[in-house]
């Protein structure tokens, strides 16, 4: 039971001063997305059928490879920022809450630097 | 940790049922939420038969009727039955609505007619709106200024100036918005609502104001403002035909403004 009043509760801790690099941070990842998207789902649908080594090739060519870091790059932050939210509002304990958002930034950061290094291989090693 | 049981008090059941009167032939059922606290049972929903030929046109008028005649513990808030006190506030055919200004004809089939969703019950149709007071009173909305006021009249605002409260000043803090937002049912305790974010931005808009930056400053938070994820529920549940999600996102694109 707590006897403060309501707008202590409401007043709180006070304003965390910050939720708009956040709210813009994802809007620009979304913007971007949306022709990152449509370019790789229409080249992939033109690599339908083609060996490994056509897809490689594909791969390698700088204009792919650069598109594809940033769509990497991209997708991943959209990600981990859409993730982080979605925690925030159904996830009422605090050290799961925390234990939650940790987990999702740190494998939002393994998968995007291992599909980077995945993508940088063969664009440098073929 | 996740709750997989209802909180107590949670079971609705099945209530009484106080049929119309005999020889009554235009009869419209409806079906009403009762909880007692003092009573320690779980709520129900009584069914109420009302002789349509004796009742005003609007669900207010069908309440006023059953406390009246049928049941005079039937418990709920009204004042002004046109729409302007927003004391009427309740869940009416899954919508929540002023029941004074919601006409029983434009219902099909029995009215549903519960409380305001995701509040604290104090009785029947009463919610306790004590914390949707408070953030209301936490974006301090009086004009706040440094300037002294002109000594021989008011301080002025130019017609296209004045003309920016329009869609905001009309709203009456039924909290009929804030109630049917499912991120203000999730995190009510920390985000504001639509209802209080709205009147923030009446007080952001107006040119009178100088503390517009403070007041921003006060809403830039992860769960104060950034809560709304645009569901737009406020904006249709309305009564007044307000716009808060419009209002919610002047706010978010002023945040980025100001960077």
């Amino acid at each position: 039971m707590s006897l403060r009043t309501d707008l202590g509760k409401v007043r709180g801790l006070g304003s965390a001063k910050e939720g708009v690099a956040h709210w813009w941070a994802q809007r620009l990842t979304a913007i971007a997305l949306v022709p990152l998207m449509l370019w790789l789902v229409i080249n992939i649908a033109h690599l339908a059928g083609a060996d490994v080594k056509a897809v490689q090739a594909w791969i390698a060519n700088p204009l792919t490879s650069v598109l594809l870091i940033l769509m990497i790059v991209a997708v991943f932050h959209h990600m981990q920022l859409g993730l982080q939210v979605v925690i925030e509002d159904y996830v009422h304990t605090e050290w799961l809450k925390v234990a939650c958002i940790i987990a999702v930034k740190f494998a939002a950061i393994a998968l995007a630097a291992t599909s980077l290094f995945a993508i940088l291989k063969i664009a440098f090693a073929g | 940790m996740a709750e997989f049981a209802l909180p107590a008090n949670s079971k609705v059941s099945n209530g009484k049922t106080h049929k119309a009167p005999d020889g009554a032939t235009n009869i419209k059922r409806f079906q009403v939420y009762r909880y007692d606290p003092d009573s320690g049972d779980n709520p129900s929903v009584d069914t109420f038969e009302v002789d349509m030929d004796t009742c005003g046109p609007m669900v207010l008028d069908a309440l006023i009727k059953i406390k009246n005649e049928m049941d005079s513990t039937l418990t709920f808030r009204r004042s002004c039955r046109e729409g302007v006190c927003g004391s009427c506030a309740m869940n009416v055919d899954g919508s929540n609505t002023l029941s004074c200004i919601q006409a029983i004809d434009e219902i099909k089939g029995d009215a549903k007619i519960y409380p305001l969703p995701h509040m604290e019950v104090i009785k029947d149709l009463v919610p306790d709106l004590k914390r949707a007071y408070a953030q209301y009173t936490s974006i301090e909305p009086w004009l706040k200024t440094t300037s002294p006021p002109p000594s021989d009249k008011e301080r002025l605002q130019s017609p296209e100036e004045r003309a920016k409260l329009d869609g905001l000043w009309e709203c009456v803090l039924c909290f009929c918005c804030s109630t049917s937002c499912p991120s203000y049912w999730w995190n009510g305790d920390r985000y504001l609502g639509p209802a209080a974010l709205l009147q923030a931005y009446r007080w952001i808009a107006d040119t009178r104001d100088e503390e517009t930056g403070e007041r921003l400053d006060n809403l830039e938070d992860p769960f104060r403002l950034y809560r709304c994820h645009t569901i737009m529920n406020c904006t249709k549940t309305c009564p007044k035909h307000l716009n808060p999600a419009q209002a919610i996102s002047e706010v978010k694109k002023l945040m980025v403004v100001r960077r």
